[in-house]
């Protein structure tokens, strides 16, 4: 090879920045769309129980929830965020956790609660507390609380409209234990049952969960942690108290429980970085969604809990830093604020 | 090696990338010039002992040791001097340099005498390390004679080769194991009595198994263990590396001798071992020049003081303009803008990245997924500390234990956000030192 | 209805009972130092010395300070606050920060696209920025954050601009400049040198065009000291500054009343290519 065709770089054109110079393929908006494929199969299930109005509150929901984000976005002067899609999932995960009768308004109310309220006053993804799509369900709840509790039975066939006419139905944990179960634990299992359209198909929810600890995207300790602290309290009491509670199966298999510990307590903005947190978190979750469903007024706790421990999260890390590497005693928990 | 070996908590596995592995190494041809860095190591610059229009001679002492912390330089070929003048070294800092004009002849100058090493004195064989200007030559460029002194009242037990070069892309080490094997072991073997230790460890990477066994048939019969890591980064770190072979933790805020461990690089050990066998100071080391953009990637056994530019024109010139030209691995090198950069004692690499393989930095905030929690060998919490270095909440990220941060880069490597992190926690310990400094300075 | 009259009692019980903690536990406040505290700009900027403006009223009342260490306040304040704790104005010169660099994307190189935390101390940590000068204004704005009156512009041709009619002097992007290139001087200078680099004249013009050259015109055309050259850098004298049409005599335009002018739109440089794109990893 002479020296004439030994091409030397270009040096005025080249990149410097911090070490390292090799990246993982990772990005926030790949995260998100595994979250939301996973979320596909509940979402699916809902609408063959629910009917095609499903459908419709699933899309209302997320086109809401994209459209508040783009607008709040704007006015705060920032580049669009809706790429990333975390506006999408919200939107999605507040469809599931409403009932399929939700007013298509009540859906733009709850979607301007959950991102403008739940999430960009906070600014924007990264730094919110609290779950945004809990905010925006549990705001509806309190303010439109006969809309939010009115549960339409399975529809006949999916391609039905759920509406006025539609029969209702009490959800699961919403008829007063009288000894005997009003559904079969087939029909829990598979979700022909009354409640929010994304929570009561536990297969569907099963399947996108364990596809996301498979992933490694949500830890299973969360999960693991939630719903097996709900079995044991929920277990106890009806061993001391048959006739006032429910057996575990069936506290495990209905209400948003399923729905909640795999996809609303693993968001990772609002809970604890670590594996012994996401165990505290978990804990946390099951007792007080355990605590709500036997002895509270309302007959369902996951999203109150899981709001709850949100607030615990900056806490829990502190106390769950792990002590670097040598480090005999970790200082951490002696800082003072 | 039945024994289990120790893990070390998180790390990575980034692509390893090592397509120079099966180019033998080659000795690079004589330059007209050479740009001859007076520091090439941590600590004090060298002070130079020629001056302009000085004759000299290859391995002619040039610069001596400006202080304790502190190496010789010698001249990598015969020539005239022409200028002691500045240099950019690779962090971007102007270094003092001689500028050395290349008579042709490669005239070597009086080996010092060789040393029949196990009958040497621990002082006698310190001190001709000392003379031939040997540092760590694995990066960090930490004199190497300091390192062998430990004070009196810490005991050394254990030397530890570090063959991992478990930084992807890097092939210098795994080419020097296997084509000096005998100079590995027998530097390994000096420097383990200039210690006075019993126990010395040869670690390799699973993925160089022809090195392991080819350094395992060739310390039969010696005190060198050979034991082959899993392959994980950084398996190479210092402290990691420790742990993964010996199961002691180096305290934070210490160093290895804490533990009775001493950690050298393989090709430091090749150097001691030329340095004492055969008189020759250290003036020149294998370097992997590497990277998708190279005609024809390979390893080269380069005179201090070669520019990057000539490093290049050897391995074929570039098929496409680099994005990032690197000065050491992907993981942990730094960043070059200039082809005048001279390749300096610690170099063990020079990377060129294409655009489709380098991912720019987004300042995008935290979204909290906890993989670098999980990915840092160190056990700390990187994305709460960048969080804090962000709002220069020093004070805090101090607490928080940002100083035990090794840069090893695994937090960065997997963050979805894209989050400079490895540059947050460098920004932090600075400010850190600093203010430690200051109020030391302060009280005194 | 009854819920109202309820509330309403309720809100003035709980104003009374502020109002009488407040008569009888409040704490005693020196009227001396109210009337103070309503002198002072209330920015706390801490450039007094003192952890912000209520620190420092109240070392002012208590006689450990003297007046006229706030550089944000106005003479009127100053003279007022003087006349209040009774004592003799001092006056105080008024100060101004100048950032001595001229090097924007017009004129000084860049010898690497910077990627990395947006921050001139980050910047330095690697590869030492992005410009072709080691002295010039990195341009990632530490200063323009630091500065707690705004007065501050970052442009977009890279560089840090005072604003000497906002600046008030208190010398907090001075210490935060990484590069130590802004400097504090008396806000009556007439002209400064936009330049900070000692290097010799070819090694600065070959990284940028507006540079000080060391050529001393400057110098020859001041008055006795009014000018000096520092190495290869000239120098105002601020003890005894020349005046405002010295700046003809400057070849490279570096010798100036004010910040480098924003490049007009006909003659600006072309904008800054952006960094190469890059896709993700393997």
């Amino acid at each position: 090879m002479t020296e004439t065709t030994v091409r030397l770089p270009d040096t005025t054109r080249l990149v410097v920045s911090s070490s390292p110079h090799f990246h993982e393929d990772a990005s926030v908006r790949k995260i998100m769309l595994v979250v939301i494929a996973a979320l596909a199969p509940a979402c699916l299930a809902g609408v063959w129980t629910f009917g095609l109005r499903a459908l419709w509150v699933l899309l209302v929901c997320t086109a809401a929830c994209m459209l508040v984000e783009a607008l709040c976005v704007k006015l705060q002067g920032r580049a669009s965020t809706l790429p990333d899609g975390s506006a999408a999932l919200t939107g999605l995960l507040l469809g599931m956790n409403l009932p399929v009768t939700t007013p298509t308004w009540m859906c733009v109310v709850g979607a301007v609660m959950a991102i403008g309220i739940g999430k960009m006053i906070y600014g924007g993804l990264g730094y919110n507390p609290f779950n945004p799509a809990l905010v925006g369900r549990v705001a509806l709840l309190m303010a439109f609380p006969t809309a939010l509790t009115t549960w339409v039975a399975p529809l006949a066939s999916p391609l039905q409209w759920a509406g006025v006419d539609s029969v209702t139905q009490a959800t699961p944990l919403g008829t007063p234990w009288a000894g005997e179960q009003l559904f079969s634990t087939w029909e829990l299992f598979i979700g022909r049952t009354g409640g929010s359209l994304g929570e009561t198909c536990v297969p569907a929810l099963l399947l996108g969960g364990v596809l996301l600890i498979a992933l490694k995207i949500i830890r299973w300790q969360v999960p693991v942690c939630f719903i097996g602290t709900v079995a044991v309290i929920t277990g106890i009491a009806h061993l001391a108290a048959p006739e006032q509670v429910a057996p575990p199966l069936l506290h495990i298999m209905s209400g948003g429980l399923i729905l909640g510990a795999f996809f609303m307590a693993t968001d990772m903005v609002t809970t604890p970085l670590g594996r012994m947190g996401a165990v505290i978190f978990g804990v946390g979750c099951g007792v007080i969604t355990a605590v709500i469903r036997l002895w509270g007024s309302y007959p369902e706790g996951v999203s109150f809990s899981i709001l709850i421990m949100n607030a615990f999260t900056p806490l829990i890390d502190r106390y769950t830093a792990g002590k670097p590497f040598g480090v005999i005693s970790h200082p951490g928990r002696e800082v003072k604020l | 090696m039945t024994k289990k070996h120790l893990h070390f908590y998180g790390g990575v596995h980034p692509q390893e990338s090592k397509t120079a592995s099966g180019a033998a190494i080659v000795s690079a041809p004589l330059l007209a010039t050479y740009v001859v860095p007076l520091q090439q190591h941590i600590g004090v610059p060298a002070k130079p002992v020629v001056a302009k229009g000085d004759k000299v001679l290859r391995g002619q002492l040039i610069g001596e040791p400006g202080g304790f912390i502190s190496a010789a330089i010698h001249a990598p070929t015969s020539g005239t001097v022409k200028e002691i003048a500045t240099c950019l070294g690779p962090a971007g800092n102007q270094l003092p340099a001689v500028i050395l004009e290349s008579d042709g002849d490669d005239l070597a100058a009086e080996p010092m005498p060789a040393l029949d090493w196990p009958n040497a004195s621990p002082d006698e064989l310190k001190k001709r390390i000392a003379e031939a200007g040997i540092v760590g030559m694995g990066g960090a460029a930490f004199p190497s004679v300091v390192k062998l002194s430990p004070p009196p009242n810490k005991t050394i037990d254990t030397l530890i080769l570090n063959g991992v070069e478990c930084e992807p892309c890097l092939t210098a080490d795994h080419r020097l194991m296997l084509e000096k094997p005998e100079q590995v072991i027998t530097g390994a073997r000096i420097t383990a009595r200039v210690l006075g230790v019993k126990r010395v460890i040869i670690a390799i990477e699973e993925n160089k198994p022809d090195a392991v066994a080819l350094l395992q048939e060739k310390a039969a019969g010696t005190e060198v263990e050979v034991r082959s890591l899993r392959v994980r980064y950084p398996q190479g770190a210092e402290k990691q590396l420790i742990y993964a072979l010996t199961g002691r933790k180096v305290p934070s805020g210490g160093l290895p001798m804490d533990v009775g461990c001493v950690v050298q690089n393989v090709g430091t050990a090749s150097a001691i071992c030329e340095a004492v066998c055969e008189g020759k100071p250290l003036y020149e080391r294998v370097t992997t020049v590497t990277g998708s953009p190279l005609v024809a990637p390979g390893n080269w056994r380069f005179r201090v003081g070669t520019p990057y530019a000539e490093a290049i024109k050897l391995a074929g010139g570039v098929k496409v303009d680099p994005v990032k030209i690197i000065s050491g691995g992907p993981m942990m090198g730094m960043a070059v803008y200039s082809l005048d950069i001279p390749i300096m004692k610690n170099c063990s690499g020079i990377l060129l990245l294409a655009a489709d393989e380098v991912r720019q930095y987004e300042s995008s905030p935290c979204i909290r997924c906890g993989r670098c929690n999980d990915t840092c060998p160190m056990g700390m919490m990187p994305g709460i500390l960048s969080v804090q270095i962000e709002k220069e909440r020093f004070e805090l990220a101090e607490q928080w234990h940002v100083l035990d941060c090794i840069e090893c880069g695994c937090c960065a490597y997997g963050c979805p956000a894209g989050r400079p992190l490895v540059q947050l926690m460098r920004r932090a310990k600075g400010e850190v030192m600093a203010a430690r400094k200051a109020k030391a300075a302060k009280k005194a | 209805m009854t819920a109202v009259i309820i509330l309403t009692l309720i809100g003035v019980l709980l104003g009374l009972a502020i109002a009488l903690t407040v008569r009888y536990f409040g704490a005693p406040v020196d009227p001396l130092a109210e009337q103070v505290a309503e002198l002072m700009p209330g920015a706390n900027c801490g450039a007094c010395g003192f952890a912000g403006c209520n620190d420092y009223v109240q070392a002012l009342v208590s006689g450990k300070a003297k007046p006229g260490l706030c550089p944000s306040q106005s003479a009127d304040a100053l003279q007022k606050v003087c006349v209040l704790l009774g004592v003799a104005s001092e006056g105080r010169a008024e100060k101004v920060a100048v950032v001595c660099c001229s090097g924007t994307d017009q004129y000084a190189i860049r010898r690497a696209f910077y990627n990395g935390v947006n921050d001139c101390h980050s910047a330095m940590l690697v590869a030492g920025g992005s410009k072709g000068c080691v002295y010039g204004c990195l341009g990632l704005g530490s200063c323009a954050r630091a500065c707690p009156f705004g007065a501050i512009e970052m442009r977009a041709d890279h560089i840090a601009v005072v604003h000497p009619e906002i600046c008030v002097g208190c010398g907090k992007c001075v210490t935060v400049c990484p590069r130590r290139i802004i400097k504090l001087v008396p806000k009556s200078a007439p002209v400064h040198v936009f330049c900070s680099s000692p290097e010799k004249a070819p090694v600065k013009r070959k990284v940028c065009s507006a540079a000080c050259i060391g050529c001393r015109k400057c110098v020859k055309a001041a008055g006795e000291n009014q000018m000096f050259i520092n190495g290869f850098l000239a120098s105002v004298n601020y003890e005894n500054p020349p005046s405002a049409d010295i700046v003809a005599v400057c070849p490279p335009k570096v010798l100036r009343t004010e910040a480098q002018p924003a490049a007009s739109a006909a003659s600006a440089a072309p904008a800054a290519p952006e960094a190469p794109a890059a896709t993700t990893a393997p």
